[in-house]
């Protein structure tokens, strides 16, 4: 297929089935490969529809600094698609996500603002707040706020989820901003009665979750309850044994949150199964896994595995 | 048998410093005004009038009660019950 450029080619990933790791007997697994697209994740869509959205309402205009609150992959897409359109891009992330990351921003020209380790991408958001009211010229796309977040989802991943899967009868994806999960999840229930949307939600250890006060937890704007059936909590050691699995049986090289959502769907498939119903089940690859080699996620057993995830953020 | 409730960081000075505590009841609710008869003011923590708290996430056998019905969703023995607090999603 040919494209006038790279940012053209987003979106139109493949949908591949997961013959082996499907319970069979009516019930079928589906993967969105959305590692496919220009910068590696997911993430391409709601980064060009945010950008394209502030570039409409002319907040961005050439020079400008975008600033965003990101473990990595929005940050790889908006930087890429900075460079390309001439805005500088500064990333909030945490200091305990993966050199990779931080290597890819640093060659597509972004800065890194680390903020602390403990408190995950909370406490990104807060030093990014900070940093946006320190500087009013700067423009933060804010991705846990920001409607476009949703509407790429809404408009891209949703219909061709449909197209390629009429019968889809769940939608699962891992819960981060929410883009996915509300924006494909409000498409498909328009389309599709009785569908069931299931949020698969990293678990992390201990050392995350440490210094959060209950008072000040963080839900992302664009969460909306009512458009998921069911959420699903996933340990490390569960998403890192189907990120294993997925390559094992399927060949498919996923990163870590992709084997989330794989456990979050052999849930559902289970259920499924247990209740002698059919179900075509549709889930999100969210990225390559070459972005956590570095984790030590793929070496040794699962348990030293695990050990070495413990108070990373790993999704 | 009982319950088994996981308890955050956070939350352990309710409990002693145990990361997980035992308690009985037939729904969330019971089971929580369980454990605050042991350990007192966890309840409070957890839950206001309007249910369960906003940064508050509780989870049995690892789905969202939000999703089963809340403080009044079905417990019993064995089942294990999470309590977490909202972070930030990754992947992001």
């Amino acid at each position: 297929m040919r494209y006038d450029s790279l940012l053209d080619s987003l979106g139109g990933t493949p949908l591949v089935g997961l013959p082996s790791l499907s319970p069979g007997s009516g019930v079928r697994l589906w993967a969105k490969l959305e590692e496919r697209n220009p910068t590696g994740s997911v993430k391409d869509r709601p980064a060009l529809f945010m950008v394209e959205q502030a570039e409409k309402e002319g907040q961005l205009q050439p020079g400008s600094v975008i600033l965003e609150p990101t473990s990595g992959n929005t940050g790889i897409a908006l930087a890429m698609i900075a460079r390309l359109r001439g805005y500088r891009m500064v990333c909030v992330m945490p200091e305990n996500t993966s050199a990779e990351r931080r290597q890819l921003l640093e060659m597509y020209g972004a800065q890194i603002i680390s903020s602390p380790a403990a408190g995950g991408s909370n406490e990104a958001v807060r030093v990014a707040r900070q940093l946006a009211a320190e500087h009013p010229d700067w423009v933060m796309l804010y991705q846990y706020g920001n409607q476009a977040n949703i509407q790429s989802h809404y408009e891209t991943t949703g219909p061709e989820l449909l197209a390629d899967l009429p019968g889809i009868t769940h939608f699962v994806a891992g819960l981060g901003t929410s883009g996915t999960i509300i924006g494909v999840g409000r498409y498909l229930r328009e389309q599709v009665p009785g569908v069931q949307i299931v949020a698969a939600e990293p678990r992390y250890g201990d050392l995350v979750y440490g210094l959060r006060n209950m008072d000040e937890g963080f839900v992302p704007e664009l969460y909306d309850e009512s458009v998921l059936t069911s959420r699903i909590s996933v340990s490390s050691p569960d998403a890192l044994r189907r990120t294993r699995e997925l390559l094992d049986a399927e060949g498919i090289f996923a990163g870590i949150s992709s084997g989330c959502a794989l456990h979050a769907a052999l849930v559902v498939a289970d259920r499924a199964v247990a209740a002698g119903q059919t179900a075509e089940i549709a889930l999100v690859i969210a990225d390559g896994g070459w972005k956590y080699l570095s984790t030590g996620a793929y070496g040794g057993t699962l348990e030293e595995a695990a050990a070495r995830l413990e108070g990373q953020l790993w999704a | 048998m009982a319950v088994e409730v996981r308890i955050p960081t956070i939350l352990r000075s309710y409990t002693g410093g145990a990361k997980s505590v035992e308690g009985s009841g037939g729904t969330l609710a019971e089971l929580l005004a369980d454990l605050d008869s042991r350990h007192g003011g966890l309840q409070e923590r957890l839950v206001d009038e309007g249910g369960l708290r906003r940064f508050v996430n509780v989870y049995l056998n690892d789905e969202d009660v939000r999703f089963l019905g809340g403080l009044t969703t079905p417990v019993k023995d064995g089942d294990t019950v999470t309590v977490l607090p909202a972070v930030a999603g990754g992947r992001a």
